[in-house]
């Protein structure tokens, strides 16, 4: 899809923060991977390049899945699917969604790659009620640095097979997967929209409705005072043949998908980004979503799950020194409070995205999965001389509440954040000691979490 | 969909081959690919039956064995209804300047053997009175140029080919031929190179612009992209005094 990263100057991650240099591979088979991964040191793999941060740029080489793009086999009474790790979630929904298949598990965007996916074990709008993208996975073969490929499943392997998930690429390189797909009987969700005026209405929405298979928040970040978080929750289920006859009689279950030409241009000007018009698309934003309040309707699920993805390359509207994407989660029992503070502090100063994303997240799984049973919340800020300081405030409250960041968004977080967050981080040290990763797979993540 | 139909991709390891095969998978043709490397052949294969549904298949087929292409054609249980010919090799034009068997391979490879399957193909179809032919041929052979020299007439040599057998054909009106000359195509072929992003394509848009050539809207030569013609032109417009001073 994009181009992102990859420049005369350097790779970077979508938020096009930090910009490094590395050698960048691109091997076309499983088994030119695996030599690649053989033959270098402080190496790392690269699926689309979708990890915000620094997760998918290796110190010296990075090996880039890309030409691992090939789907091997599906098997429809059990619904498993075989692909290379390069094929992305766009790709399955392609050439499985007109068939009546779904992912359990889908991320924000659907341009992310198979094995991306595992290795930041990307959770969803459900992950309250279905698990992170793990719980999909039945196997993937992962080539070790040794140049050995071993099969990891539940029962094979299985303690390599936990720690890659949410590995961040560390244990080693990922080639191939299979996957459980979900029947579905359209490609339409009935989607029903709550309006909540503050942040505590926001929560007690998303936890009535905890039984609900897809839920998300919008907040609008610009509102303050008695208005803090106020947000719009979306609530949705896939539809039924007869919830479509129901609500969209003229509509076709399985809709041929539009492709968007929408994208933004290489030098969009900063200076468009600015209060009055953020505070302007807000008040839009929230006045057209209100007025679907109650009305339980069809939605596609392609703008359901994946609305950014209608724009090409979004990410260039923070411009040339680019954004963090911030998102914490923080443990149920303090979440309102701490939340609060954190808004209340993000919308005191301004620069923030004028959007945020609350969900609420189910029990923690693998040694480094980032979920675990609270909310979650994700914001963008443009990259300044003062936002590192001022993260690291908001990292202290989330530390003092038990809460952890993402990986796959991360950029700057201190290793003592890291390690409180991670208390896992000894079984994947462990696992790449035994593997020897630990002196051969290395991103500039991991050298500066001391992974 | 059109459950019946056929196609056969001579080089159906290669990038432009599977995109292309996939594209017609995805209407509904059964497919086979023919390779060298049948491995390659194979993984692209299990990827169109995976994605499509549709049966594809693999045959081995070495093209410079020229001796056993009538062998390869009289063989096939079921003649296709197209058969897209992408074989091709660029090769390395400063090495082939100074090694004559490199220079023969790749003339052989991107001339000689082409033609010499796509013929027997022609008289296949011609006798069971249908069939498409495509060949993939290159923008390179529209002018010699410096830097790709062999190549580039090797695919002129195979431009005219593909030009001739078609006058020759459209008499009878029975069986057709598609020329297609991509430019830049983001390949394994072109992975080394630094291609200017406006010119170049995805192999799934030559197997787009393949698809409707033949199947929906019938061309006889296409440039792919498309503006790759305006630029070709201009090009060949140059006189030779000028031309040849020029690095392009």
């Amino acid at each position: 899809m994009s181009n992102s990263g990859v420049g005369a100057s350097g790779l970077s991650g979508w938020g096009n923060y930090p910009r490094v240099s590395t050698e960048l591979l691109a091997p076309q088979t499983p088994a030119g991977a695996r030599d690649h991964l053989l033959a270098r040191s402080g190496v790392v793999a690269r699926g689309a390049g979708r990890a915000y941060g620094d997760a998918a740029i290796g110190t010296q080489s990075t090996i880039s899945s890309r030409g691992l793009n090939r789907m091997r086999s599906f098997d429809a009474a059990t619904a498993q699917l075989t692909v290379e790790a390069g094929v992305t979630i766009a790709d399955i929904l392609a050439a499985f969604e007109p068939r009546g298949f779904f992912l359990k598990v889908v991320p924000g965007t659907k341009f992310v790659t198979v094995g991306g996916a595992i290795a930041a074990d990307v959770h969803g709008k459900n992950h309250h009620r279905d698990g992170g993208f793990g719980n999909i996975v039945v196997s993937f073969r992962l080539a070790l640095p040794g140049g050995e490929i071993v099969t990891c499943c539940r029962s094979e392997n299985a303690a390599l097979f936990a720690a890659t998930l949410g590995g961040m690429g560390l244990t080693g390189m990922i080639l191939d997967a299979t996957l459980r797909l979900l029947p579905i009987e359209t490609a339409w969700l009935r989607q029903d929209t709550r309006v909540a005026g503050n942040l505590d209405a926001a929560i007690d929405q998303l936890e009535s409705s905890a039984s609900t298979t897809y839920s998300v928040a919008w907040i609008d970040c610009l509102a303050r005072g008695a208005a803090l978080g106020r947000s719009l929750v979306y609530l949705a289920e896939h539809a039924t043949r007869r919830d479509k006859d129901m609500l969209g009689p003229d509509l076709a279950p399985f809709p041929s998908v539009r492709t968007s030409r929408l994208s933004v241009p290489e030098l969009f000007p900063g200076w468009l980004l600015n209060r009055a018009s953020m505070r302007a698309f807000n008040e839009l934003y929230f006045r057209r979503g209100a007025a679907h309040q109650g009305k339980v309707r069809l939605v596609h699920w392609d703008p359901y799950f994946f609305p950014l993805d209608a724009i090409a390359d979004w990410n260039r509207i923070y411009g040339r020194r680019g954004f963090v994407q911030y998102q914490c989660v923080i443990p149920q029992g303090r979440a309102r409070r701490v939340l609060a503070d954190i808004l209340d502090r993000v919308s005191r100063r301004g620069d923030a995205s004028f959007l945020a994303v609350l969900k609420l997240l189910g029990d923690a799984s693998g040694p480094m999965s980032f979920p675990l049973r609270g909310y979650t919340l994700t914001m963008d800020f443009p990259v300044t001389e003062t936002l590192f300081a001022f993260l690291d405030q908001l990292d202290a409250l989330v530390v003092d509440a038990g809460g952890r960041l993402y990986l796959a968004k991360d950029a700057r977080q201190s290793r003592a954040t890291f390690e409180s967050g991670y208390p896992g981080l000894a079984a994947l040290r462990d696992i790449r000691e035994q593997t020897g990763a630990n002196t051969r797979l290395a991103s500039h993540l991991s050298a500066r979490l001391g992974i | 969909m059109t459950g019946t139909k056929s196609i056969l991709v001579i080089g159906g390891s290669s990038d432009i081959g599977h995109a292309t095969a996939l594209r017609y998978a995805r209407e509904g043709w059964r497919v086979t690919l023919a390779a060298r490397d049948l491995e390659a052949a194979q993984r692209n294969a299990d990827d169109i039956r995976t994605r499509s549904g549709v049966e594809a298949t693999v045959q081995a087929l070495d093209v410079l064995q020229t001796g056993q292409l009538a062998g390869f054609v009289a063989g096939l249980s079921a003649l296709p209804d197209t058969v897209v010919c992408v074989v091709g090799e660029l090769g390395d034009q400063l090495r082939a300047q100074t090694d004559p068997e490199l220079a023969t391979t790749i003339m052989r490879t991107n001339f000689e053997a082409p033609s010499l399957l796509l013929e027997l193909f022609a008289q296949a179809f011609e006798a069971r009175g249908s069939g498409t032919i495509v060949g993939v041929s290159s923008v390179a052979g529209d002018r010699g140029r410096a830097s790709n020299y062999y190549y580039g007439a090797a695919k002129a040599g195979f431009s005219q080919f593909l030009s001739g057998l078609r006058n020759r054909l459209a008499l009878a009106g029975k069986v057709r031929v598609v020329t297609v000359k991509p430019g830049f195509v983001r390949t394994k072929m072109t992975a080394h190179m630094k291609l200017p992003a406006p010119l170049t394509v995805q192999p799934d848009r030559v197997a787009e612009d393949i698809f409707r050539a033949d199947v929906m809207k019938p061309r006889d030569v296409i440039y792919v992209a498309r503006r790759f013609w305006l630029v070709m032109t201009i090009i060949c417009a140059l006189p030779e005094p000028v031309f040849k001073r020029m690095r392009i």
